[in-house]
């Protein structure tokens, strides 16, 4: 009987693949590989001259054009390029990938702050040993260290965000409000905007894991440091709770729309003044630009708030692309990411209105004077690719920084919610995070 | 020979009852008339005007066309892929379900409770926790991110076969099936010509609920698709909705509602189509011997 | 046969053990192709997790070593875990009752033949049904919304802020409001297609003995869909316990009132994604399923024991 042995042959099968999925499993990964100093880029070039075909995931809006103008440009090699989710939805495809074993693309768009998740998991290739080393001089200092994860260098930056202050400079005008300089004037501001009108607000925040380490940053805290398998978590240093001491009273009197970033809610209120300004990264002129028709001739760009007068901002945003271990063709990979974000794929890119990494395109006249109409012809980048200059260095995110944004709303979120203690609130992210990573077989020293 | 008590009621209509009934509908039409008005709006509408009324220029047509035409046209494949996984996918889920359903119902062989068991006991582990596992399982096959991934799963409609036992054993007489055997059919061929037709209004039901929830399928196609060539709808319409987010944000908030009211279309139609099998399918009178 | 499950019926006759028998394993090969299907969609990720339910890998250095049931032993004593089973077991008990009410009486009254065009309602109730999950979130968003949205129209209607249907207290409402408008029609339908396929006689002999419609329905329409209402019992259950789509969809919403660990199914998702903690998360999930499969087995006994 031959249908008696079909589904015996169908359990075999899947025994089998159970079998793999279980030993895959088991083998586990060998970790980083150690990190490269020098080295040269023979090895790029060469597998550049010999061509080849590799897969490149990305969201970014440029992607496209790039591969494009890279396909011209080097007609023997094939890129596929693949929008696999933006975000989320893109590092969930990745990390089940590379748990997988297989499937992962050769080239890969990873965020600043999930990069060491993934280079410590040993999904990336150092690019140390291909000589990209010598590259650091061509970045801003702050996006460099946030390539570099241990003794490695796991991708090239492609984009950059300091943090600028864009304000709704119609509605500040008509309430009489000055473009405040201080955190502390930035408070009283918001209190007299929302006294004159209650239906405005001087921003909208409703816990944003990104944004409050910016923050931190910005404000002088460093609270996470690693060191091999041994990490720190200090949420409760001098610059976290400088920030917390105003972002209470903007949150704990109800200044602050609880209008959820990015839905559009938040689109409209940007618009029809209910957001009257955001602290955030200097890409935001694209997305208000492209998004928000109703604020055209209304916002304008100026410095970050300080705390003490000093001029000194955070990077906010801001992604690198990365060669996967998974990839056949490390060098071809190597020479894309080469291509994007040290040649001539950062032309396509500024033309689709990033913001680059790169000092030689932060210092160009033509970028920096490029006027605005949305900005009533203001030439924002000059604030922008200043504030560039002004990034407080030494900063860098947990290993676990993916896993830690993700239960953010869990604990600094239910403070927002209650209105209650931000520093309560970053207390229990701290004590959470310090759990994780002591299962995860950190040793956590909480500060 | 009238089953359905239906058409065998001479009642008069009932004003009250209809009028109650037509308060419920209110409740479920609201969000659906924003989704219609919405599809009118431009994006730069959708958020500068309110949202139950119209405003802006009625950009209906235009957003349809830019939907189709949005990114080389992958609306479109979308809705091709979505049409493939539908058509495999719920009509296997249909097929399967209703002869297990059948068999479960109409032949007491042993081990039967055990399969009730077991089957209750593999649906009350939710299937989202069991995302990963499923992916390397998947991915071992060599079935990711081919249309494969989407269709398997699909094919199991637990909940089906369990409607169509309960159906059998309420609608198909035993003595039906009896006579059937001494008139000299096979097992297949009664289930065929007569159980078939019997129970085809739940078949259709069953049929309905299958495609409704192969063409909403989202969690499953998601994690196992990379290449956005093989999603589905309801993927494709997420990662346009997630475009509003972060650096490089470009939200089309009107291509995803008109791209919705899109996919909702072709379902009001197969749910119109079905509507004559509930009408006419009952043979049920023909128990009578 | 008081032992078989769902379904009500008579005892097969018998005639003679050995052919009865023979025929009735003929009923496999109309089961088998599901259950193939089944066992690789369903039984192999389970048995998988299984596997993974006794280990504990930490995914950074790579080491995974077996723990046996200490995974069990914390899911026990997780105190998340048993917020979100109260947070469900709450949800169940209001809104199963609810639901499955609105939809028997739709159900009734569009198979009653008093109603004006009631393919029109059949349809219209079914609909909210086909309504993808992402569309629902910006429709959600629009209704639920005290900035821009009805909420915010209801508020300024009553001059308060007290519609806040995303803040904490009343998410869990609204997350019922959704759950209940997606799936009255589902419901509905189920019942529906029972009453169609009630065997016409039935309907005849009442109409004979003079029964008026309340009488027909309880004592002819009733009976006579109690195991398709036993099934959307149990399934409501079930989807209860694995609430996951409708809060995962208001959570870009209203991300502070709902966290990770909202609902057991959320949290077993989040500690797999957000955390890669894989093999905690196969135990949750595991726990989870044998408390839901143990809750729907009990409620199937009780209402088959009803029925006898």
């Amino acid at each position: 009987m031959s249908t008696t042995r079909r589904p015996r042959k169908v359990a075999t099968t899947l025994a089998a693949a159970l079998l793999a999925v279980l030993s895959g499993c088991s083998s586990g990964s060998d970790g980083a590989a150690p990190g490269g100093g020098g080295g040269s880029q023979e090895a790029v070039d060469a597998a550049l001259r010999e061509g080849g075909e590799i897969t490149y995931w990305s969201w970014t809006p440029s992607a496209k054009a790039q591969v494009e103008a890279f396909q011209q440009e080097f007609p023997n090699v094939r890129v596929n390029y693949v929008n696999a989710g933006t975000g989320n939805d893109h590092y969930t495809r990745l990390q089940n990938a590379v748990k997988a074993g297989s499937g992962a693309p050769d080239v890969a768009q990873v965020e600043y702050q999930a990069l060491p998740q993934f280079a410590l998991t040993g999904a990336l290739v150092d690019l140390g040993p291909y000589g990209f080393g010598g590259f650091e001089s061509d970045y801003t200092p702050s996006t460099w260290n946030s390539v570099r994860v241990g003794d490695g260098l796991f991708g090239l930056p492609q984009d950059s965000g300091p943090m600028a202050l864009f304000y709704n400079r119609e509605v500040f005008d008509r309430h009489g409000i000055a473009v405040p300089a201080t955190w502390a004037e930035y408070v009283e501001a918001g209190k007299r905007l929302h006294a004159a009108d209650p239906t405005k607000y001087i921003t909208a925040d409703t816990g944003d894991a990104g944004f409050a380490t910016s923050m931190i940053w910005q404000a002088g805290g460093r609270p996470f440091t690693t060191d091999g398998q041994s990490v720190t978590i200090d949420l409760q240093d001098e610059g976290a709770r400088k920030w917390t001491s105003v972002w209470d009273q903007l949150v704990g009197q109800g200044l602050v729309a609880e209008i959820p970033g990015w839905t559009d809610a938040w689109y409209r209120a940007l618009g029809d003044g209910t957001i009257t300004s955001l602290a955030v990264g200097a890409w935001m002129p694209g997305v208000l630009e492209a998004s928000v028709p109703g604020g055209a001739g209304k916002w304008a760009v100026a410095p970050l708030p300080t705390h003490d007068g000093t001029p000194v901002t955070a990077e906010n945003g801001g992604s690198t692309q990365s060669v996967l271990r998974q990839s056949a063709n490390p060098a071809l990979a190597a020479a894309f990411v080469r291509w994007l974000n040290n040649g001539n794929g950062i032309k396509p890119f500024l033309a689709g209105g990033g913001f680059p990494a790169t000092t030689a395109d932060l210092g160009s006249a033509a970028f920096k004077d490029r006027e605005s109409p949305y900005f009533g012809g203001q030439k924002v980048n000059q604030v922008l690719t200043r504030a560039a200059g002004q990034v407080a260095p030494g900063w860098s995110y947990l290993p676990y920084q993916l896993y830690a944004n993700s239960i953010f709303g869990d604990t600094v979120g239910k403070a927002y919610a209650d209105r209650s203690s931000l520093d309560d609130g970053l207390t229990a992210w701290q004590q959470a995070l310090a759990d994780y990573g002591n299962q995860q077989g950190f040793t956590v020293t909480t500060g | 020979m009238t089953a359905v008590a239906s058409t065998s009621d001479p009642r008069r209509k009932s004003p009250v009852l209809t009028a109650v009934m037509a308060v419920y509908l209110l409740y479920t039409l609201v969000p659906l008339v924003w989704l219609l008005i919405s599809a009118t709006k431009t994006q730069q509408a959708l958020l500068t005007t309110s949202g139950l009324s119209f405003g802006g220029p009625f950009a209906l047509v235009d957003n349809v066309v830019q939907t189709f035409t949005h990114d080389g046209g992958i609306f479109l494949r979308w809705l091709g892929n979505t049409l493939l996984y539908v058509v495999v996918g719920a009509g296997g889920a249909t097929a399967l379900a209703t002869a297990a359903g059948y068999g479960l119902a109409k032949y007491p062989f042993r081990g039967r409770n055990a399969v009730f068991a077991v089957l209750l006991g593999a649906i009350a582990i939710p299937g989202t926790a069991l995302a990963v596992p499923t992916f390397l399982l998947f991915s071992n096959l060599g079935l990711t991110n081919t249309p494969w991934a989407v269709i398997i799963p699909s094919l199991v409609s637990p909940f089906g076969l369990y409607l169509i036992w309960t159906y059998t054993a309420e609608a198909v007489p035993d003595e039906l099936l009896e006579a059937a055997r001494i008139d000299g059919a096979g097992e297949l061929r009664i289930f065929l010509t007569v159980t078939l037709r019997v129970l085809l209004p739940g078949v259709v039901t069953v049929a309905l609920f299958t495609v409704v929830s192969t063409w909403n399928n989202y969690f499953l196609p998601l994690i196992m698709l990379s290449e956005p060539g093989w999603y589905p709808l309801t993927v494709g319409l997420n990662q346009w909705s997630a475009q509003a987010t972060g650096v490089g944000a470009q939200p089309i908030y009107h291509l995803v509602i008109t791209g919705s009211v899109i996919t909702i279309v072709p379902l009001v139609a197969a749910f119109l189509l079905l509507q004559r099998f509930w009408q006419s399918g009952l043979t049920a009178g023909s128990v009578k011997r | 046969m008081t032992s078989t499950p769902v379904p009500v019926e008579s005892p097969p006759p018998r005639r003679g053990p050995s052919r009865r028998r023979r025929l009735d394993r003929k009923g496999w090969w109309f089961v088998a192709p599901f259950l193939v299907v089944f066992a690789l969609v369903f039984l192999a990720p389970i048995a998988y997790a299984l596997w993974l339910s006794l280990f504990q890998e930490q995914v950074f250095f790579g080491g995974t070593r077996f723990v046996g049931l200490d995974n069990y032993a914390t899911a026990l004593a997780d105190a998340k875990f048993w917020e979100s089973f109260l947070r469900v077991l709450l949800f169940l008990v209001v809104q199963v009752p609810v639901m499955l009410l609105l939809a028997l009486v739709a159900a009734l009254a569009i198979d009653s033949a008093r109603l004006h065009a009631a393919g029109f309602f059949r349809i219209v109730i079914f609909l909210p049904y086909a309504v993808p999950g992402v569309v629902a979130a910006l429709m959600w968003g629009f209704i639920y919304g005290d900035n821009f949205g009805l909420a915010a129209d209801l508020n300024d209607l009553l001059g308060t802020r007290a519609v806040q249907p995303l803040s904490g207290d009343w998410v869990l409402l609204a997350i019922g409001n959704i759950v209940t408008w997606e799936f009255v029609g589902y419901n509905m339908l189920i019942f529906y297609s029972a009453l169609k396929v009630i065997p016409g006689e039935l309907h005849e002999a009442a109409a004979i003995d003079g029964a008026g419609a309340f009488r027909t329905i309880v004592s002819i329409k009733l009976p006579s869909i109690r195991g398709a209402v036993m099934i959307a019992t149990i399934f409501s259950i079930i989807g209860s316990f694995q609430l996951f789509n409708e809060p995962n969809i208001l959570r870009t919403l209203a991300p502070n009132a709902i966290n990770t660990s909202y609902t057991p199914n959320m949290y077993a998702y989040n500690l797999s994604f957000g955390g890669q903690q894989y093999n905690y998360s196969a135990t949750v999930a595991i726990v989870m399923g044998v408390i839901t499969a143990i809750i729907a087995y009990v409620v199937q006994l009780r209402g088959a024991r009803k029925g006898a």
